[in-house]
């Protein structure tokens, strides 16, 4: 994890007259979030290394606004989207990858009606599709063999129906996939969406994420893989509440990837 | 005298389908006080969701053990219908067994042996889901939501059922001794695997005590059917005929995908537009304002979100898979549906007695689901993929919830702050927006 990384910004792109292939949407955590940032750079490290020809937007990048509608105020949802697609559309931006389901849902499902159309994909399908495509190579590495369990994101699982893409970069490193009782289409949240992160959670008698790495930890993983870096929270906090995080890690499939090559 | 029985059944059927048709259009009428809903999109999607999850219960089957049960009763309900056709021509004409003067008699004997192979399995279907609910008791039949009425009523249907198929089989039992000691009237016609080992213990009764036995079963059976029929309207159990129409109505865009409010957008877009004149008058035909934001009332829903509520059979399954539930917040997503059908249906008594809705002082909002449940959702979609019928009860939740966030300004304070930072710096974390790119200089 020595080398510098590149990130150019559209608004560099646009000063050279040049369009990236992609625009990387690096969402709120990724941007500002301590854990999350680690997943924003292993991400880019991979576009680095497969030669991508990637922009983000940087400081004119701002929230989807996925929190606020979910929270029910869907004038502040509304006003981030309308403000985001007019910098998005003004860069004539065609193709966004982001790390973030969240993000990737709302601007996938919900910005065509108010004016934004792109081709959206989560980072896990853009890398799948880089493998398929020859311009990314990756082996087991270190993962090998590695016994792991995959925490579906309701917001790229059964929000958007994609199981597979996260599951398939796993295969490719060779790990010994094993799942939990709830995945895939029953996996259960991690506590985190609908804004439930920016909150307390109701009083109850556990709280979600808790209920969650229980059922992780009982499957006795090395690892468990997350696509979402409010999951990726959630379940680390999880870990730390058992007293586990000396044995298992919570750990992201791209920053998984970049670390078997070790980038 | 000799049509006494023709006219008797005649009448019973009149005031059966006639209720039933009755309490259908107050349904009906209802479902129309929620806001009108464009679904006539997707028509394919729409179409094969009927054939896949409402005719094929793909979504039941998730469950293997009671999704085979289920389509045993659900088969047998089906099927048996063809059965209770024969009864009313017969009821209505004096006929017996009018099918087999009609159809070719292996058909015959095929149909009657089908009918009778599914009332067995509805029988072991229906004894089995009451003994998941009352010796098992099952977890999601023993929720808060689940006292009093709603454990009574699934109780009865079962017991409804249970006395039906029984009355089914001892009607045909005590038909079979009546065409085996040659009795008049009674034509030899069917053939009879089930009921079969019931005969034995009709051999040797009189042929009055037979035709009586007879009778008393057909007459019980068609007249149970039309109490269930009627049954229905103040039951949960709606689902046999609401679940087509209401997977219909389904959902079938991504479940990540909320609808955007298009009001809301006509302001935002007024507001971004820097040539607006915001005195101009609004233009000939344009949407007006609605009154309201989000749903506090059951009329502020749609009329599918009615629909799914009329349509929801309480078996739970969504609040099973509900994180918030299943880590003990007050939240149940089948509470959700519930609360709405009460609570519209309290309305509709309310119109039923005043001619038009007098204004109560109640809402659904508070007086039926808390702030407490709303706010405890994580908008995950685990209800929704759970259902097998497409109801969708995260929508309600969405919708409560934007009331609450845009009417009365009550989310839970943290929020109200996370909310304020994405209006102020473009992310939910007071972080300065000039600050997105730092993380490329970090170590």
């Amino acid at each position: 994890m020595s080398e510098t990384i590149k990130v150019p910004t559209m608004a560099e792109y646009m000063a050279e007259g040049k369009k990236p292939e992609i625009l990387f949407w690096v969402g709120c955590a990724g941007s500002f979030d301590d854990r999350a940032k680690k997943i924003t750079k292993a991400f880019v490290k991979i576009l680095n290394k497969a030669n991508i020809d990637f922009a983000v937007l940087g400081t004119e990048e701002s929230c989807t606004g996925d929190p606020a509608k979910r929270a029910g105020n869907e004038f502040a949802f509304q006003m981030q989207a309308m403000t985001n697609i007019e910098v998005l559309n003004g860069y004539e931006v065609k193709k966004i990858v982001t790390a973030c389901p969240h993000c990737f849902n709302t601007i996938k499902n919900e910005y065509p009606g108010l004016g934004g159309n792109y081709e959206v994909v989560h980072h896990t399908q853009f890398l799948k599709s880089l493998l398929e495509g020859g311009r990314l190579r990756v082996e087991g590495g270190k993962f090998k063999g590695k016994r792991i369990t995959f925490h579906d994101p309701c917001y790229l699982g059964r929000a958007n129906g994609e199981y597979e893409a996260p599951r398939d970069l796993l295969q490719k490193l060779e790990v010994e996939l094993v799942e939990m009782k709830r995945c895939k289409t029953r996996g259960l949240c991690c506590g985190a969406g609908g804004a439930q992160m920016f909150k307390e959670p109701e009083s109850g008698k556990k709280d979600v994420n808790i209920e969650r790495t229980e059922e992780a930890l009982e499957i006795e993983p090395k690892i468990i893989a997350a696509a979402c870096p409010f999951c990726n929270t959630m379940m680390t906090d999880g870990v730390k509440a058992k007293h586990k995080e000396d044995e298992v890690q919570v750990m992201d499939v791209a920053e998984m990837i970049a670390n078997a090559e070790d980038l | 005298m000799q049509y006494i029985s023709n006219i008797l059944f005649i009448i019973a059927l009149a005031a059966g389908v006639g209720y039933f048709t009755f309490n259908i259009r107050k349904i009906i009428r209802n479902i129309k006080l929620g806001q009108e809903v464009d679904a006539s999109d997707h028509q394919p999607e729409r179409w094969s969701n009927v054939v896949r999850i409402a005719l094929g219960q793909s979504k039941m089957v998730v469950r293997p053990i009671p999704g085979l049960l289920h389509l045993f009763v659900y088969i047998g309900f089906i099927i048996i219908n063809i059965e209770v056709l024969e009864i009313i021509i017969d009821g209505i004409f004096g006929t017996h067994r009018i099918f087999a003067s009609v159809l070719p008699a292996g058909l015959y004997n095929f149909l009657i042996a089908s009918f009778e192979i599914l009332a067995l399995l509805v029988l072991v279907g229906v004894i089995l889901f009451w003994t998941r609910r009352n010796i098992q008791k099952l977890k999601r039949f023993w929720a808060n939501e689940m006292k009093g009425w709603p454990k009574n009523d699934a109780n009865y249907i079962l017991y409804f059922e249970m006395v039906l198929m029984v009355l089914f089989l001892t009607m045909n039992a005590a038909d079979q001794q009546l065409q085996a000691i040659g009795a008049a009237h009674y034509v030899e016609a069917g053939f009879f695997p089930v009921s079969n080992f019931i005969v034995p213990f009709f051999e040797g009764l009189s042929e009055s005590t037979l035709i009586i036995i007879e009778r008393a079963a057909w007459w019980l059976h068609i007249l149970g059917i039309l109490v269930f029929l009627n049954y229905l309207y103040f039951s949960k159990h709606l689902h046999i005929i609401l679940a087509f129409p209401n997977v219909y109505f389904g959902k079938v865009v991504p479940k990540g995908k909320f609808k955007n409010l298009e009001s809301v957008t006509n302001e935002v877009k007024l507001m971004m537009d820097p040539n607006a004149d915001p005195f101009a008058a609004p233009a000939e035909g344009a949407a007006e304002t609605p009154a309201k934001f989000g749903a506090s009332d059951v009329m502020d829903l749609n009329r599918i979100q009615l629909l799914n509520s009329y349509t929801c059979t309480e078996c739970g399954r969504c609040t099973d898979e509900c994180p918030a539930n299943i880590t003990g917040k007050k939240l149940s997503p089948r509470k959700i549906m519930m609360d709405t059908r009460d609570r519209l249906e309290e309305i509709g008594e309310n119109i039923n007695k005043n001619g038009e809705f007098k204004p109560d002082g109640k809402q659904l909002l508070d007086d039926y689901i808390t702030r407490e449940e709303l706010w405890a959702c994580t908008t995950c979609n685990a209800c929704v993929q759970a259902c097998p019928v497409s109801i969708d009860p995260l929508s309600i939740i969405m919708d409560m919830r934007q009331y609450l966030v845009m009417e009365q300004s009550a989310a839970p304070m943290e929020l109200n702050v996370a909310m304020t930072n994405i209006e102020n710096n473009g992310a939910p974390w007071p972080y300065n927006q000039m600050d997105r790119m730092n993380w490329t200089g970090e170590k």
